[in-house]
């Protein structure tokens, strides 16, 4: 056995609370470690030279490097031993800086800690064995899930490039938030004229299957092999056959409230969400719909001329193998109702945000009339920022979006309603962005009262004469330093923006992470913003944290790119941590084949033993410690190693 | 009196850790990364899955000198494999028992979910066990040896 041993002072972000010099010696002195060398960056090229020249020249058979989490490195190091002809697994990594030097002050505790997790890999890495990782190719063909503007703009990229796409979203029609918004900051393009053509470029692109009213029900295989089982919820309309003629709507009995327009409006209960829906095809609601809930009716099928209304239609089972997935499923906004004192939901004419997106759009529910419940304009509006959002009761942090719209809110009432009061009550105005200062600005100048204070209460209560018949937002002006009393008409609530109700659940089936908010996490904050812990699982979008429309878009093809990139290698590199069993040893007891979670031990009943399915095994090593007979091994994680690493610790 | 109270201090008790790859390995990591200072008791080993963990590594290392392990992973429901955590809370309970019943205290065991962001919950939970184990001092298989 000839270990060699190097490690890393990054700088002085290990050598500053460990003392390199003493760890060198210490390793220097364990059994079978023939070099231990220092280097101020391991990960550099000098440094991996390092290690590549000693394994040539000194024929080590192992080697360890003491450095940074191997979740930093620990491929780089693989690599290196590759390079110089050796088995990339007969390596192993100490992580002294994330678990030892970043987490000290006190050198010599430091110090002593590194030893130990020294002496672990050291004794661990003698028992290594050769392993090979295997290549498999990768299947030509991304899933996408969520049809907002992440969705589409990550399936448009890939779909350009000539990779097949499905994209799956689960209501009626794609376009997401972006196609309730009315204008957009700071160029207040109109959202859905910037946004109907890549509805449309999606619904007729040849390489793009999109799957509407469709929801992901399971995900299993790996990168480059996922296997995608999708439900397609009868809308009992036959697409082959729809026209989009819109007779049934026309005609149908059913009135309920519309989920685009917030509630606001109407619609049917056979409809399209909105007229420039994709796919434009007719949805029967079966929640609503007077055939289904008292199974009388079926006007719209009586007058379909084209017979496409299809009572009988069945939920569906789509089937289909990917090599990548992109999650672009969004965000929910704030519910403003769970803060009592702002009055929404018990008080007319306080709404919020996403209502009065709906409202000012000419295609909304009154026509893009800013009205009262009862049909006068108001004189008078108050937009509170931050509602659900830098508050320590509800989300802690900024929702990136609200401040911007809240002014294009003030400069679309002054638009309309130019004799209006307007105020904004901010905490910070936060307008980072390309013309967004400028924005600012612009409607600093369009005569809009700015208050520097969170709006804390909305009441009827009137205290003065002036206050009578009004809404009345209380706040405290922070730059006055005074209590106010502000009477308007109207009260528009800036919600936050929040993970989708059901994102947890989503996180389970990709197997994503969550951050403590709940939005999914990337693999790196800053240099993988899009990549996931799991390969070949990427993020576009506001799943991933609160974003405006631009960095929606730059995120979205991020992740297309990245997708694009493992498609076009062609193969992937599959770990070879697997479970094997050994033939001799294993009873034949049947345990294993409950316990593992994706069904990869099958039993063969001729030779009376279980038998590990290599590519369906994940590595987790469930079946290895539950083995009576201790038959399993775990490559890369035996039971030897594993406890050579406690010996080693303890040592 | 005095000269216990002394030896309790310096006493500085070492607690292996296994912590499972995808959760708490990387909420450790993200407790170094954020710069959360902790005490150094705790000797990280990883592995794939708390599922992975055979009772006998916790037996071991108690063998091997250590006054206590921290068992760390997913939180119930995330586990990367599905449910390989629900395993290693029920051989948890088992090994706890076990444990018991050769004299060592059950609170030298700690069984946990950190999830991945969770930094400040593992800078937490190192911070408190540490404080626990010095207070029962060096583990009773200690004096036997």
């Amino acid at each position: 056995m000839r270990i060699g041993f190097y490690i890393c002072h990054c700088g002085i972000n290990i050598a500053n609370t460990v003392d390199i010099e003493e760890v060198m010696k210490f390793a220097s002195q364990l059994d079978g470690v023939v070099v231990a060398k220092d280097y101020r960056y391991m990960c550099s090229d000098p440094g991996q030279d390092l290690i590549e020249e000693d394994i040539k020249s000194l024929n080590l058979t192992r080697v360890v490097v003491a450095a940074c989490s191997p979740r930093m490195h620990e491929s780089t190091f693989r690599a290196a031993c590759e390079e110089a002809g050796l088995n990339p697994y007969l390596f192993q990594m100490a992580n002294i800086r994330e678990m030892v030097s970043w987490t000290t002050d006190d050198k010599e505790a430091g110090t002593e800690k590194a030893k130990r997790l020294v002496a672990a890999a050291i004794r661990r890495v003698v028992l290594h064995e050769p392993l090979e990782a295997r290549r498999e190719s990768v299947a030509q063909a991304v899933l996408v899930v969520g049809g907002g503007i992440a969705g589409i703009e990550a399936s448009l990229r890939l779909a350009d490039s000539g990779k097949k796409v499905y994209l799956v979203e689960r209501e009626p029609s794609i376009g997401g938030h972006m196609a309730q918004l009315d204008k957009t900051f700071p160029t207040l393009d109109c959202s859905a004229c910037i946004l109907t053509p890549k509805m449309v470029e999606v619904g007729s692109h040849e390489n793009i299957e999109l799957l509407a009213y469709s929801e992901v029900k399971d995900v299993s295989g790996h990168v480059g092999d996922f296997r995608i089982k999708i439900t397609k919820k009868p809308g009992y309309v036959n697409a082959s056959k729809c026209v989009g003629c819109g007779v049934c709507t026309e005609k149908c009995p059913v009135k309920v409230p519309s989920e685009f327009d917030m509630g606001l409006g109407v619609r049917k209960a056979i409809y399209v969400p909105f007229p420039q829906a994709v796919p434009l095809l007719y949805t029967i609601d079966r929640d609503s719909c007077w055939y289904f809930q008292k199974g009388t009716c079926r006007i719209c099928e009586r007058f379909c001329d084209v017979g496409a209304v299809d009572f009988d239609q069945k939920e569906e089972i789509i089937e289909i193998q990917v090599g990548a997935i992109i999650v672009a499923t969004g965000y929910d906004v704030f519910d403003a109702s769970k803060i009592t004192p702002l009055g929404y939901g018990h008080l007319d004419n306080v709404i919020t945000s996403l209502e009065f997106e709906r409202i000012i759009n000419s295609s909304g529910p009154s026509g893009g009339e800013i009205s009262l419940k009862d049909g006068t304009a108001p004189t008078s509006v108050a937009i509170l920022h931050c509602v659900g959002s830098r508050d320590e009761n509800w989300n802690r942090y900024c929702s990136r979006v609200c401040c911007m719209y809240s002014m294009k809110f003030a400069h679309l009432v002054r638009e309309r309603i130019p004799e209006a009061k307007i105020y904004e009550l901010y905490i910070d105005i936060r307008a980072a962005g390309k013309g967004y200062e400028e924005f600012y600005n612009r409607v600093l100048d369009e005569d809009v009262t700015f208050i520097r204070g969170r709006g804390a209460q909305v009441t009827r209560l009137a205290t003065n004469s002036e206050e009578e018949g009004k809404l009345v937002v209380v706040c405290e002006d922070t730059l006055l330093g005074i209590p106010r009393r502000i009477p308007v008409d109207m009260v528009i609530l800036s919600v936050g923006l929040e993970p989708q109700k059901d994102a947890a659940g989503v996180a389970r089936m990709f197997k994503l992470s969550c951050s403590d908010e709940g939005f999914f996490l990337e693999k790196h904050p800053k240099l993988a913003p899009v990549a996931t812990a799991t390969p070949g699982l990427y993020l576009a979008g506001a799943c991933q944290g609160p974003k405006d429309i631009p960095d929606v878009v730059a995120h979205a093809s991020a992740a297309a790119a990245e997708a694009m990139a493992m498609l076009d290698r062609g193969y992937v590199v599959l770990e070879p941590e697997k479970a094997v069993i050994s033939e001799e040893t294993c009873s034949g007891c049947r345990i294993c084949l409950d316990l593992c979670p994706f069904d990869a031990i099958n039993f063969d009943e001729e030779q009376n033993i279980a038998v590990v399915e290599e590519v369906g095994c994940d590595g987790c090593g469930v079946c290895v410690s539950a083995c009576p007979s201790s038959a399993i091994v775990l490559r890369g994680y035996t039971d030897e190693e594993i406890l050579a690493e406690v010996e080693g610790v303890l040592a | 009196m005095e000269a216990t109270q002394v030896a309790m201090k310096e006493f500085e008790p070492k607690i292996v850790g296994f912590f499972c790859k995808w959760c708490a390995y990387q909420g450790a990591d993200l407790a170094g990364t954020s710069r959360m200072k902790y005490p150094l008791n705790v000797l990280p080993i990883r592995v794939m899955c708390t599922g992975r963990i055979d009772p006998t590594y916790v037996l071991t290392a108690f063998a091997e000198g250590a006054d206590g392990v921290l068992i760390a992973g997913c939180h119930l429901g995330d586990c990367h494999y599905e449910t390989g955590n629900y395993k290693a809370l029920r051989r948890f309970a088992l090994v706890r028992r076990l444990l018991e019943q050769y004299g060592i205290e059950p609170e030298r065991i700690r069984l946990e979910w950190i999830s991945s962001s969770e930094g400040s919950k593992f800078a937490k939970v190192v911070t408190e066990m540490t404080e626990e184990i010095k207070k029962l001092g060096p583990s009773p298989l200690k004096e036997v040896a």
